[in-house]
């Protein structure tokens, strides 16, 4: 890109680093306010082609064993786009997720409910020309963790993108338009009212295939290349 | 309805939320860290059954140019103790200065089809990370001036809300007194970004990042 061009600054609905409410933010944040620096070259550009790195598209995470994954089964779809309502192709988005017991496949994950031999929870999909992309999967369910007494972390898709730049870059959770759990969870609590909804889907009945499965909507806005580039 | 990002009026930037601590089936692939060889470094395949392993194995690759360096380090939170459950990605130009992705706009600079620029490490139990990449040209900065090599960081883990963004330069290396990014960090806090070399094991380079307390890292808004 030419010199001066920048991508947007996070914006108002990002979370700060310390969030005390969950609490393993506290000895993991810093303390030293962040070093404001210009965009150059190496935050402008982002790696080519993903898929040298990740590997090949898993869009369907309930047929990657013998068996069918158990659960509701579901299909997450929308776009990826910019701030400026631009699609943003050729992105790869990374999944992973509990299965339908709120169970992770992961060997440290201690929570009491069973694994299902035929459900993994890791996909990826790539956005199309005009930045859509779609997976199929089963709704996650809740689980409970350490933060506080009582503490059920809602119904989560985990997310990844790369997006066109190192500053681009985006880790995010997808949550569920009826879940109970959000309003009260410290993770998403990270997130001021009202960008916290900016990670809720939307049941959408058209993407619901009949006999089949539910459909969410769930768009991801990246940042976009800034609309004043600074002069260096 | 309830307002989400595909209602107009609250629609913008997703918000980051943190990668949590199971993120080691669905992230950090074999190989992830070696951006030059075909080894499986940089990921954590024993934190998940076989059977559930579908990330991506190390492929072989071309000769890269450049001089290989290797990078290790660790995280350590406010008390000092190694954090075991975080992930770390870099990305940085080849050994000509150039970065292989879109946005590079500098065709006449050769470019390493099999040398990506990117990699990504889990850390083990003992908080560490190793890549094994080559040691990069210097790229242009704002107005005329020129960047050390560097090698951009990114930090996530269990604990962290979004990602913390730093710089590793290398001890040793040209051009560190007129970086302009380094010119823009306090002089004492400078030693944090500068990778020191390690006695008795060539081109090999320490990193370790704190992420609070005295040795705090430096981390950027960019
Ligand atoms: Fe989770």
């Amino acid at each position: 890109m030419t010199d001066g061009f920048e991508y947007n600054r996070e914006d108002a609905g990002q979370p700060s680093s310390l969030h005390p409410a969950y609490s393993s933010t506290v000895a993991r944040s810093p303390r030293q306010p962040l070093v404001r620096i210009p965009q150059t070259l190496t935050e402008t550009t982002g790696p080519a082609d993903w898929s040298v790195l990740m590997g090949g598209l898993m869009a369907d995470l309930t047929r990657q064993h013998a068996g069918e994954a158990q659960g509701q089964r579901i299909i997450v779809c929308g776009r990826v786009l910019d701030e400026a309502h631009r699609p943003v192709p050729n992105t790869v988005i990374e999944i992973w997720q509990a299965n339908a017991a709120g169970r992770y496949i992961h060997r440290k994950d201690q929570w009491d409910a069973p694994l299902d031999p035929n459900f993994t929870g890791a996909g990826r999909v790539i956005t199309d020309a005009e930045g859509h992309y779609r997976y199929v999967t089963v709704r996650p369910g809740a689980y409970p963790w350490g933060n506080h007494h009582n503490a059920w972390r809602p119904s989560h898709i985990h997310l990844s993108l790369l997006g066109p730049a190192f500053a681009t870059r985006l880790i995010t959770q997808m949550y569920f338009p009826d879940d109970p759990l959000v309003a009260i969870d410290p993770i998403a609590g990270a997130v001021p009212q009202p960008y916290r909804q900016r990670m809720v889907s939307r049941f959408d009945l058209a993407t619901t295939e009949p006999n089949w499965a539910l459909g969410y909507l769930f768009d991801i806005v990246l940042r976009g290349p800034s609309a004043t580039p600074m002069e260096a | 309805m309830a307002q989400d990002n595909q209602s107009p009026e609250l629609f913008g930037q997703t918000p980051w939320q943190t990668v949590g601590p199971f993120f080691h089936y669905g992230l950090p692939w074999k190989g992830g860290a070696d951006l030059i060889g075909s080894s499986d470094l940089g990921a954590r395949p024993e934190l998940a059954p076989d059977a559930n392993y579908l990330l991506n194995e190390p492929a072989e690759r071309g000769p890269i140019a450049g001089q290989p360096i290797e990078i290790v380090g660790q995280v350590f939170d406010a008390a000092g103790a190694p954090v075991p459950d975080a992930l770390i990605e870099i990305w940085q130009a080849n050994a000509a200065g150039r970065y292989n992705g879109p946005g590079d706009p500098r065709e006449a600079l050769a470019l390493d089809v099999d040398f990506a620029g990117f990699g990504r490490s889990a850390t083990g139990e003992d908080g560490g990370f190793r890549f094994r990449t080559i040691l990069p040209g210097r790229a242009p900065g704002p107005g005329d001036s020129l960047q050390a090599a560097h090698i951009a960081v990114g930090v996530f883990g269990r604990g962290l809300i979004k990602r913390l963004v730093t710089r590793l330069y290398l001890e040793g290396e040209d051009g560190h007194d007129e970086d302009p990014i380094l010119a823009l960090v306090a002089p004492e806090r400078r030693a944090t970004l500068i990778a020191a070399k390690v006695l008795d094991a060539p081109a090999t380079y320490r990193f370790d990042i704190h992420l609070q307390g005295e040795h705090e890292t430096v981390f950027f808004d960019c």
